[in-house]
């Protein structure tokens, strides 16, 4: 269990400035991760979900405590190196989908292609396979304004998939989208979950969501108050 | 290097009537600035090139006290011209010309001139000489056309000029224009009358002597002579680069002014679009970018409005220069008026110096302009700019 853990948290806060004094958001979270884990922080509105997935994904630092991603500590990274781990190591999926409004789907989906220094060649055949995954083949030349939410979300499960990374962050995903898209954005996940062993960690309220996870970590006041494994 | 270039296109093309707006008033600028330093190059060496043809040729020895912004000085300075020099008179290489004093009375006023000696068969000056070769009662000379307007004298008309010969007493004559000539040189023209170069020794009892010695031809090296100073053609033109000098200083303000409202049209929609794009920064930093790339990014996309800018004005700037350097500017005021070699209409002149500093300077001040703004990305919370929360 010890040496396929890929993300170690221990004895981690985050405060953030409050006027004169300060707000805790992260009281001392103590938690791991293995590979190929599909696991999610549950908790209500400020509860410390995104705030713990931010440090995750090497877009923010403790306060104190450590956070262990891949064995990189996220506190002492410098900001290339940051950088560089999110590029090569972490995908990311938001609520509003934040695609790059002018680039079309096949172009939003190469871009992390782009910054790997992947040939033309090797780019087309990789973004080909990931719009296969969430079955947007035949969407390449749309942009997203042209796109469903559901459509925009699978671009953005593609664009965090393409370079196979070993940790994708979803932070409340479906958040945007009806029953059916939900579902169906949640079984690709599941699905690439199973065959690409990319570790899953999503932030998230919906019932929806929660369903799929085989892991849920309650959050309650910047603290965990659950840690529920599900066996089947 | 290569994807910020492709991101920033894409970025620029994608924000569509902005971006066209931006590049159309910074497009004007490059055809302005180029189109007006075109001009003042051309001004510049088409004064040069008529001083060289109507008053300086290739260089001159000037006889030791001539001193053209002093009339006074011109009964001191004439002298017999050096004998090491004769070779090069006789076969028209060095044109002497005498200049004296004196007063001119068409129609009764009274005006004074310089009246100057010149050989009727010089080949160096564009001056029509010739017309000074003909014998008739009175001595022929030949005017300018402003002077012409200036004393109302026409080719045919008689007048009386009047100068103090070497004993100081005054002598008159009568002469006859023979000849008008146009020229854009003024001190050519105003206030001188040509005359033939013998008859004005004559005149003077100044036998074999001169003021000014004109060469053909540009002179490498000349040796000292006593009692004559050389004037290369760089010195005696040295009053037009000062002229130029000081219209160019009052065109850079111009040029400021107009770099500076495109600048301020780029600084706004940097500014903008950092604030509203601020989701797409923390894309950009989530994908795995370092906040400095980013800022990177948004300056090359800035700066690049320059380079589109440069494009469209070689579209519609490229054929309005080129009509410009062949039919020429014609200035909306008198070019008599200015006091100096200037042509009525101006042929402008673009060196590849000229092109290439004007776009590297508008590259540099908009690359400058685009980063400032974007300096304010490096210090964004990528957290909060994912969020566009952003003030
Ligand atoms: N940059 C910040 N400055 C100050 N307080 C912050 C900042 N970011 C988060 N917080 C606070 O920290 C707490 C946790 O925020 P967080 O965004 O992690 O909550 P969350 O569990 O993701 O909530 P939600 O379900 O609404 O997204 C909240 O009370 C929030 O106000
Ligand atoms: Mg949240």
């Amino acid at each position: 269990m010890e040496n396929t853990s890929i993300i170690k948290i221990e004895h981690l806060t985050k405060s953030f400035p409050m006027g004169k004094s300060k707000f805790t958001a992260l009281k001392g979270i103590n938690l791991t991760f293995g590979e190929g884990e599909f696991a999610g922080l549950v908790g209500p509105s400020g509860s410390g979900k995104t705030t713990l997935l931010n440090i995750v994904g090497s877009l923010d630092v403790p306060s104190s405590g450590e956070a262990k991603v891949l064995g990189e500590s996220i506190g002492s990274l410098t900001a290339k190196g940051a950088a560089r781990l999110r590029k090569e190591k972490l995908g990311f999926i938001f609520q509003s989908y934040n695609l790059l409004a002018v680039h079309n789907v096949f172009e939003n989906v190469e871009f992390p292609l782009l910054l790997l220094k992947y040939t033309a060649a090797e780019r087309k055949k990789m973004v080909m396979e990931a719009l296969d995954w969430v079955g947007l083949t035949d969407k390449v030349k749309s942009k997203p304004p042209q796109l469903s939410g559901g459509e925009c979300q699978r671009v953005a499960i593609a664009r965090a998939m393409v370079k196979k990374p070993s940790i994708v962050l979803a932070d409340e995903p479906t958040a945007n989208l009806d029953a059916a898209n939900s579902h169906n954005i949640l079984q690709t996940m599941v699905k690439l979950n199973e065959e690409l062993k990319t570790t899953f960690l999503f932030a998230t309220h919906d019932e929806k969501v929660i369903n799929y996870l085989r892991r849920k970590i309650f959050l309650k006041d910047g603290n965990v108050d659950q840690d529920e494994i599900s066996t089947n | 290097m290569k994807l910020a270039i492709k991101l920033a296109y894409r970025n620029l093309i994608g924000a569509g009537l902005r971006t066209w707006l931006n590049v159309i008033v910074l497009s004007f600028s490059f055809v302005v600035i180029i189109w007006m330093k075109g001009i003042m190059v051309g001004w510049d060496h088409q004064a040069k090139t008529d001083m060289k043809n109507w008053e300086i040729g290739g260089g001159q020895y000037w006889q030791e006290n001539y001193d053209p912004f002093d009339p006074f000085t011109l009964s001191e300075s004439h002298a017999a011209i050096p004998v090491s020099l004769n070779d090069e008179i006789t076969n028209g290489e060095i044109v002497p010309s005498l200049i004296v004093s004196g007063t001119i009375y068409p129609q009764g006023r009274m005006q004074s001139v310089a009246i100057v000696g010149m050989n009727p068969h010089q080949s160096i000056f564009m001056l029509p000489t010739e017309k000074l070769d003909t014998t008739t009662s009175a001595i022929p000379a030949i005017i300018g056309s402003v002077s012409s307007r200036n004393l109302k004298l026409n080719v045919g008309d008689y007048v009386t000029i009047r100068w103090r010969n070497v004993n100081g007493m005054f002598d008159a004559t009568e002469v006859v224009i023979t000849g008008i000539f146009s020229c854009n040189v003024p001190s050519v023209d105003v206030g001188k009358i040509y005359i033939p170069l013998e008859k004005l020794r004559e005149m003077m009892s100044l036998k074999g002597e001169a003021t000014i010695l004109t060469f053909r031809e540009e002179q490498s090296e000349r040796p000292e002579i006593t009692g004559w100073s050389y004037k290369n053609t760089a010195t005696l033109t040295q009053s037009v680069d000062e002229l130029i000098q000081t219209k160019t200083v009052g065109q850079s303000i111009f040029y400021a002014i107009l770099l500076l409202l495109a600048m301020l049209a780029i600084f706004d929609t940097q500014v903008l679009s950092i604030f509203r794009r601020q989701k797409e920064i923390g894309t950009y930093i989530a994908l795995g970018y370092t906040r400095r790339e980013v800022v990177g990014l948004f300056t090359v996309e800035g700066a690049m409005h320059s380079i589109l800018a440069a494009i469209v004005s070689a579209i519609y700037g490229l054929p309005f220069l080129i009509w410009m350097a062949k039919s020429g500017w014609t200035m909306p005021i008198e070019a008599s008026e200015f006091g100096m070699a200037m042509a009525q209409t101006l042929y402008p002149v673009y060196s590849a110096g000229l092109v290439i500093s004007t776009v590297l300077i508008i590259v540099l001040v908009t690359t400058v302009v685009s980063y400032w703004p974007s300096r304010k990305i490096a210090k964004m919370n990528p957290t909060e700019a994912l969020r566009g929360k952003l003030q």
